[in-house]
């Protein structure tokens, strides 16, 4: 077999078999287990009483700021990966090219935290 | 066609049956963990924990097992039916598909490829979306709260694993998960002259990263002291309000399988994988598998007792610690590090 197929094919292999033994225990309960529903049962739980409206209500705006900071900072991230590798051979001009996108992205953070987009009260 | 079956067929059907033993051996082991942290949990509390079923309760896991598969599905009325399944498969397979390129010892794994990490932690990132798919599917409210906080808690700390796991990769200069295990087979304590022994491993070199890996890997899976999707006292269990029967199952053994992982990862990243601690004969004729399972074994009794000792932390207290204080300490030993890499490789 080709290097390639020869190691990322067992990879394939391996989802695989975690997808059958997921779909194994998902499909069982559906095929042995006693069922026996009513409306009560299967309405959505609210400590008792019905529900008073749609579940998919509004929610805070930190929870967005927060995920375009990942987005950010999880870039940064895939950005550094290929760097940290090749790290021995860059020499000081890849470290300082590294230093100056990460001091652009630190003010960025600064200014975030500065405006109190951290802040959770 | 003799020459199809050579290349192709037995060695497909050997990859199939290899990956089928890992996984029953995995899945084996975690319902044994789950064991052991009942049993320490209770332990620390006085309590004996469980001890019924089977000799001294060895059994439990596989009890619970059964119960769970003959309980009632229940798929609640208003749910998007197709999402609301889809979750709990999301977060097993993502969870056991990870454990692909882990090796045991040098050689011992089922993929070795050579982006190990890139693929561990990609595939560790995905998990959160069958968090968020289950608990937006369920159409209640503490599904959804507790989806929320549980999205906007893992991304948070994904950021600083992937600080920790960058400042390894600098040292080590490379992806390959058994390469950076051979890369602790010499450090401080060979430099300084002495036999290779623990003290070459990236836990005392990289000791502030270590420690932050640690407290990011309990947020990253849910695991108390972080455990406030499912805060039982105010959103009842969180995402998994709606869930029952195995649906219910496999989000808690893609957590439980997450958590594993996570010590598996600290053992390669900073314990020196199958490296014996030191380099004494009869500790080196101990095959490498068994000094890998100990050291993650090691790291996942350290979680079972934070999650004993550490009460519950606030979301915003959660939310400062990652942000304020884990990115910036992280990002300046990224800094640091290769900065010291640097200076060491110039002189």
């Amino acid at each position: 077999m080709e290097a390639l197929l020869e190691s990322y094919l067992p990879l394939v292999v391996f989802i695989g078999v975690a997808l059958v033994i997921g779909l194994a225990l998902l499909i069982a309960p559906f095929i042995v287990a006693y069922k026996n529903p009513d409306p009560e049962k299967l309405s959505a739980y609210e400590c008792g009483f019905a529900p008073f409206d749609d579940a998919r209500m509004k929610f805070d705006i930190r929870f967005y700021l927060v995920a375009i900071l990942f987005i950010i900072f999880d870039l940064e991230v895939a950005f550094l990966f290929p760097w940290a590798v090749s790290f021995g051979d860059l020499g000081w001009f890849g470290f300082w090219s590294m230093m100056i996108f990460l001091g652009v992205l630190t003010i960025g953070f600064v200014y975030e935290w500065k405006k109190g987009a951290l802040e959770w009260d | 066609m003799g020459g199809f079956a050579e290349t192709y067929f037995w060695p497909a059907v050997t990859m199939i049956l290899t990956s089928v033993v890992a996984m029953l051996v995995l899945l084996v082991i975690i319902a044994y963990l789950l064991y052991a942290d009942r049993k320490v949990w209770a332990a620390v509390q006085l309590r004996r924990g469980p001890n019924v079923v089977g000799p001294w309760g060895l059994l439990q896991s596989f009890a619970d097992l059964l119960k769970f598969v003959f309980k009632e599905p229940i798929i609640p009325s208003g749910a998007n039916k197709g999402i609301f399944l889809l979750a709990p498969l999301i977060s097993t397979v993502l969870a056991l598909a990870a454990w692909a390129v882990v090796p045991l010892d040098d050689g011992v794994v089922i993929a070795d490829i050579n982006v190990g990490v890139l693929y561990i932690f990609a595939i560790s990132s995905l998990a959160v979306y069958g968090i968020i798919m289950g608990g937006w599917a369920s159409n209640s409210k503490y599904p959804f709260l507790g989806a929320l906080r549980s999205a906007a808690q893992m991304v948070s700390y994904e950021v600083s694993i992937g600080f920790v796991i960058i400042c390894v990769l600098l040292v080590v200069g490379s992806l390959n998960l058994t390469d950076i295990v051979l890369a602790q087979a010499e450090g401080i304590g060979t430099a300084m002259g002495l036999a290779p022994s623990l003290l070459d491993w990236h836990w005392l070199i990289l000791l502030p990263m270590f420690v932050v890996f640690f407290i990011s890997a309990l947020a990253e899976t849910n695991r108390p002291p972080f455990d406030l999707p499912e805060a039982e006292s105010e959103l009842v269990a969180g995402y998994m309000s709606e869930y029952s029967s195995t649906p219910y199952v496999m989000f808690f053994l893609g957590e439980y399988v997450a958590i594993t992982l996570m010590c598996a990862l600290g053992t390669i990243l900073f314990l020196g994988g199958w490296l014996p601690p030191l380099d004494v004969a009869w500790l080196n004729w101990v095959p490498g598998t068994v000094w890998f399972v100990a050291k993650t074994l090691f790291l996942f009794f350290l979680m079972a007792m934070v999650k004993a000792f550490v009460p519950r932390y606030r979301y915003d207290q959660l939310m400062r610690l990652g942000w304020k204080v884990f990115l910036p300490l992280s990002l300046a030993m990224v800094v640091a590090v290769a900065a010291v890499v640097q200076l060491t490789a110039e002189g």
